[in-house]
């Protein structure tokens, strides 16, 4: 049965029109809900059980949110993009009303009066109680049904619990340190198992000599796969040290030169694409004054604050896994795909992790538990990766290139604008462009090496030209995508993808073009910009970091960032605070966000203050590092991030949009904050510093190179 | 590896364990005494997520061997409640809505417990260098500061925390 068409707006819900695959009422006065996005911390099931409290009008300490799993839950694809709110939201909000619509019909029947509302679950008639409830009224089966045609849902003006901050669900459990997180998941009869990974990106085993393991550790040899299995996480980590040191490679330089990205960049072959070319020939024609620059970042990692881990059981041919991947669906069909299984007979649940910020190695980590379950048939056995191995074979963020050129007429407008950019792939999640993507099996015999990483559609939404599209009035633009065909390095996404070195770009170009224009950065964006919702958050931004009445002072630095995440999202503008001595210091960050609709004020308020703490240590920080055979950056110390003695003060404001669609919040800030910063820092120093990240050391360059 | 006896004092009671002493005291807290609130995060005592407090004093559990914690008083995020009650960072952690995924809240709430031990009435910066050995990568570190701050009987105070509380208003 195909779906009704009006549900087509609710693309979550059209794929899974059953009601009763979404909600359940439970004994107790309970209500269950299943959506198909997982949590990592960004609080996304808090603010869905809001959503289904408000339209069911429950209390909020009623909804209980059920982990998602292949086996019972919706199949709502990757939690990612920020799209959660948006695609599970809506389609949970229009099964409550639904739910709601058909219960509220039953009690019609058994009153005879169709004059009812709901207190808390309770049906009243004319204000008193009934004696009839939701959960009396839920007759097994009732929610047995597809969606029908979309149904009136309650509008923002009425919300008690929508709309209002509510904390977290899920924060209690991890301030007492209850287990929670998948790490903390002990079955009967566990076992424990660790990969031995090669010592470089590629590698070859070629012989294994006898590491003198206990009797009762397992090795698992297939090709250059290496793992070990044993009784206790601290024997399999002991023999996974005996079995590297048995083990022989042969290694391949296959890495480019982490001193020379942008060589890299621009000599790799590559796919080009146009992602929006809309002409003007009379306007570029009137440019006065030409300006060219090229903005880098390195290779970033996603570095969870834990590893990653999995756990699996293999019971003749049948998986069952317990993952904290993003997209457990996706790893279900990866997993059947790369070990040759009927995806019927793989299982995957899902469990929390850390904070991902992307694709990180919780799928790879599902697929090692798999093949060393493979070895104990019938025992569940956990795998932990160790912090290295994290940092080094979970999937990165591309090292990217971004080549900017505008021309400006004679009164200071942008009339032609050119955006290259070069990158991997982003889009190298399990299942992507056909294949498994799934670490091991490039290191089974027989195994072929990852392909590279797809990009998604040529869009300003997507990939590595997300946000290379600028938002700004500009008659002539062309923007073109450069996707490498090779891929050194695995990469994959990581929080908001391109936007964040494309808004970095455009947005110091944008200070560069007012400098040229000789205008003030507010108000040569404004200029430009015939949005009212982006207009309005700049002037927010202005307004409350107190931009137009900042003194200059020496080695202080304040400059403005701004985009809509995605050309079609959230609206964000940031001021950035920034001194610059003996070292490259972000003091405080002002932020105003529009991100629609919102559910939960302070959920959207953690989500951008950690986006702009995260951007910050992404611009002023991060780099992963390699020599010609390895990732160098493995632990905390060659990989640092920014700690508490370094965090810039962040104050953010939503600026209301109450009744416009909801955008998600979890990624508006990564590019603004970045662009901010650098802007600040070009003011502090009087140098622009193009290359990320802004480190000292990249300040001296510019200085010399100046 | 050699399985000996191991005598602990951990959240105010005594175990004795048949381990290998040379194990990390993080490996004995989860895998012998079944405690989840220390968790792994790098092995190196470079993150903080595995902090326990070692007679008052805060440290990573990840890099200091078993042995070495016999006759002290080992204390973790499970030992902080007293009678059913939080703690007070504990409670101030809720209140601020004070993480994201959590993974390294527990070791920043014992090390937040040690600091108000020994200073019961710590500076913004006093906080901020006290937890400078964890590290949190979904950046909640302004609400951090802001309940402990606020376990410390503070609302408010503090540069960074007033800049912080100037952004609370939805326009």
């Amino acid at each position: 049965m195909t779906p009704p068409p009006g549900l087509a707006a609710y693309p979550s819900l059209a794929a899974n029109p059953g009601l009763s695959s979404w909600l359940a009422f439970c004994p107790g006065g309970t209500v269950t809900i299943r959506p198909g996005k997982v949590e990592y911390g960004q609080g996304v099931w808090t603010a869905l059980a809001q959503v289904a409290a408000e339209e069911l009008d429950v209390a909020l300490a009623r909804v209980t949110v059920a982990p998602v799993s292949t086996g019972t839950s919706p199949d709502e694809g990757v939690t990612s993009g920020s799209l959660s709110i948006q695609h599970s939201g809506s389609a949970l909000r229009q099964v409550c009303a639904q739910a709601r619509a058909l219960l509220l019909a039953a009690a019609a029947d058994k009153l005879g009066t169709t004059e009812l509302t709901v207190e808390d679950g309770q049906i009243l008639a004319a204000g008193q109680p009934t004696g009839l409830s939701y959960w009396s009224l839920a007759s097994p089966g009732l929610l047995d049904r597809e969606a029908g045609d979309p149904v009136p849902v309650k509008p923002p003006e009425r919300w008690s619990v929508a709309g209002r901050s509510a904390p977290r669900l899920d924060l209690p459990d991890k301030v007492t340190g209850r287990p929670r997180f998948l790490h903390d998941l002990v079955l009967p009869g566990m076992r424990y198992g660790r990969v031995i990974r090669p010592p470089a990106a590629v590698a070859e085993l070629v012989a294994l000599g006898d590491p003198g393991l206990p009797a009762d550790v397992v090795v698992v040899r297939d090709g250059s796969f290496l793992g070990v299995v044993a009784a206790t996480d601290a024997q399999a980590l002991r023999a996974a040290r005996l079995v590297a040191k048995a083990a022989q490679w042969r290694v391949t330089e296959s890495l480019p030169d982490d001193r020379d990205l942008k060589g890299f960049l621009l000599s790799a072959p590559a796919e080009d694409v146009a992602v929006e070319s809309r002409r003007d020939e009379g306007a570029a024609a009137s440019a006065t004054t030409v300006r060219t620059a090229e903005y880098t970042r390195p290779y970033l990692a996603h570095a969870s604050m834990a590893p990653s881990c999995a756990v699996a059981r293999w019971d003749g041919g049948t998986v069952t896994a317990w993952s904290h991947s993003q997209g457990v669906f996706a790893l279900r069909d990866a997993l059947a795909a790369g070990l040759g299984l009927d995806a019927e007979r793989v299982t995957v649940h899902h469990a929390e992790g850390a904070g991902a910020y992307g694709h990180n190695g919780a799928d790879d980590a599902t697929l090692d538990a798999v093949l060393l379950a493979r070895a104990v048939p019938g025992r569940p056995v956990r795998v932990l990766w160790s912090r290295e191995d994290e940092m080094s074979w979970a999937p990165l963020g591309p090292a990217m290139l971004a080549r900017l050129s505008a021309g400006l007429d004679d009164r200071g407008r942008i009339v032609t604008w050119r955006q290259d950019v070069w990158s991997n792939g982003f889009i190298g999640r399990p299942g992507r462009g056909g294949d498994p993507r799934l670490l091991a099996l490039a290191h089974l015999a027989g195994g072929q090496p990852m392909p590279p990483a797809p990009d998604g559609p040529p869009t300003g939404a997507m990939g590595s030209t997300r946000n290379a599209v600028p938002g700004y009035d500009i008659p002539d633009l062309e923007v073109v995508r450069h996707r490498l065909l090779t891929m050194p390095i695995r990469t994959s996404s990581l929080r908001s993808l391109g936007a964040f070195l494309n808004v970095f770009a455009i947005e110091s170009f944008m200070d560069e073009l007012a400098e040229c224009a000789g205008a003030d950065p507010v108000a040569f964006r404004l200029a430009h910009l015939s949005d009212p919702r982006a207009a309005a958050v700049i002037e927010e931004v202005a307004e409350f970091s107190g931009w137009a009445s900042r003194p200059p002072r020496e080695g202080t630095g304040y400059g403005i960032g701004y985009a809509r995440y995605k050309g079609l999202a959230g609206y964000c503008a940031a001021v950035a605070e920034v001194e610059a001595g003996d070292d490259v210091h972000v003091r405080r960050l002002w932020l105003a966000v529009d991100v629609g609709t919102v559910i939960n004020p302070d959920g959207v308020v953690n989500q951008v203050e950690g986006g702009a703490v995260q951007s910050t240590s992404w611009a002023i920080r991060e780099r992963v590092t390699f020599d010609r055979a390895r990732i160098t950056s493995l632990s905390w110390d060659t990989y640092p991030v920014l700690r508490f003695t370094e965090v810039p003060g962040v104050a953010v404001r939503i600026v209301a949009a109450t009744g416009r669609p909801e955008t998600g919040a979890g990624e508006v800030a990564q590019g603004p904050v970045a662009a901010a910063i650098g802007n600040a820092l070009a003011r502090a120093v009087g140098v622009r510093v193009r290359d990320l990240p802004l480190t000292r050391e990249q300040v001296i360059r510019a200085i010399e190179e100046g | 590896m050699e399985q000996q006896e191991l005598h602990l004092t951990v959240n105010g009671e005594d175990h004795t364990l048949a381990c290998d002493p040379d194990l990390p005291l993080l490996d004995v807290l989860r895998a012998g005494l079944g405690l989840a609130g220390p968790r792994f995060g790098c092995g190196l005592g470079l993150c903080g997520a595995c902090m326990v407090i070692i007679d008052g004093k805060a440290r990573s559990s990840c890099d200091y061997p078993a042995w070495a914690a016999e006759g002290t008083e080992v204390t973790t995020v499970e030992g902080l409640r007293h009678n059913g009650t939080l703690h007070a960072v504990q409670q101030a952690f809720l209140d601020e809505q004070a993480a994201q995924c959590g993974y390294c809240t527990s070791g920043m709430i014992v090390a937040a417990a040690a600091l108000l031990t020994v200073n019961p009435d710590p500076t913004e910066q006093e906080i901020r260098a006290a937890l400078d050995g964890n590290l949190c990568r979904c950046g909640t570190h302004g609400r951090v500061v802001a309940a402990v701050l606020r376990a410390a009987g503070h609302h408010g105070g503090g540069e960074q925390a007033a800049h912080r509380d100037s952004g609370q208003a939805v326009r």
